[in-house]
């Protein structure tokens, strides 16, 4: 049986996410190397995150859901954009960016990491059969 | 009685005729995960040699394809495919979406990674405004690519591989994600012609 039944705006929530923790990155780039203004892409990376929260959860109250091909997918995504995170952590730490604009750039990928298999599990389990 | 279904930018399929084939098919080629840790190896070689010619070339060779691919996916392949037979687009689909799914990430990746690295090491980054404004730029068209990337192009194309192992797919929901599948990349297509037109500006100021 395909899912049906009306489910929460998880993956509009998503690209929200996702565009407060890109344009906060674009933000601190361009700034870089000179000093980074840090109070906009703080509350940027804050609303993300109370945002990605919340999609957590309204995600996790959905009872009739294909959770294997989710974990499937997201696991999957999990590890590729964890990889690609983790790249551009590195390079950041290699380049010495200050502490407070490391952080929060850090708190971003981490967003970041997290955000893409939930999206990108919730977009193929939707349309596939709840186990009875 | 013959009962017509449209999906639109597609051919009508006939309900009567057969359902289109599909060939068994991996969601993610396996074959392949070994070239993309090849990749990022190399990438994190290049990166830790702090080499000129390395790190130009990681992000010259990815970028080239990233920008090649998304033009031509978007532009040529995308309009093709629409209007290809029901059969035709399975056939299609089940060998050519799999390899983007591992082969899009990682130019992407490689291409952002040496792409920071290559920026530090030229001095580029520490450039001053106004020219600083073709890098902000450059993030900018990055930024909204990744967003239509990661937001629309990439979960429906999941979605179309995962339909695709069902028994019985819904050829209308295959329609509207690949409709959707097109449509992103025909976007990312026409802003890779900005980065075109950055990069190379970036290159011989």
């Amino acid at each position: 049986m395909v899912n049906e039944q009306k489910l929460p705006p998880v993956g509009e929530l998503a690209i929200l996410t996702m565009t407060l923790v890109v344009s906060g990155g674009i933000y601190m780039a361009a700034h870089i190397p000179d000093d980074v203004p840090t109070l906009l892409p703080t509350a940027l990376t804050v609303l993300a995150a109370v945002i990605l929260a919340v999609n957590v959860v309204l995600l996790s109250r959905v009872k009739n859901f294909a959770w294997p091909i989710f974990r499937q997918v997201a696991g999957w995504s999990l590890v590729g954009y964890g990889v690609i995170s983790g790249l551009l952590l590195w390079v950041f730490i290699r380049d010495a960016i200050p502490n407070d604009v490391m952080t929060l750039l850090a708190a971003s990928l981490v967003i970041f990491a997290v955000n893409i298999p939930l999206h990108f599990g919730f977009a193929v389990a939707r349309f596939q059969p709840v186990e009875s | 009685m013959e009962h017509t279904q449209t999906i639109p930018g597609a051919p009508p399929i006939t309900h009567g005729e057969a359902a289109p084939a599909i060939p068994s098919f991996e969601i993610i080629p396996v074959k392949g995960i070994p070239l993309v840790a090849l990749a990022i190896i190399g990438l994190i070689a290049a990166i830790v040699s702090e080499e000129l010619w390395a790190l130009e070339f990681a992000h010259v060779v990815a970028g080239g394809l990233w920008t090649g691919i998304d033009l031509f996916v978007g532009l040529i392949i995308g309009p093709i495919l629409g209007r290809l037979s029901p059969q035709g687009r399975v056939e299609f689909s089940t060998r050519f979406m799999p390899k983007m799914v591992l082969l899009m990430p990682t130019l992407v990746a490689v291409t952002l990674v040496a792409g920071w690295s290559l920026a530090n090491h030229t001095g580029d980054i520490a450039v001053m405004y106004p020219d600083h404004w073709w890098l902000t730029a450059s993030f900018i068209v990055v930024g909204i690519m990744s967003v239509i990337a990661l937001g629309f192009l990439e979960p429906a194309n999941l979605a179309v591989l995962f339909e695709l192992k069902k028994p019985q797919p819904d050829p209308e929901l295959i329609g509207r994600l690949m409709k959707r599948f097109v449509y992103a990349a025909g976007i990312t297509g026409v802003m890779q012609l900005a980065t075109l037109i950055i990069m190379t500006r970036i290159a011989t100021w």
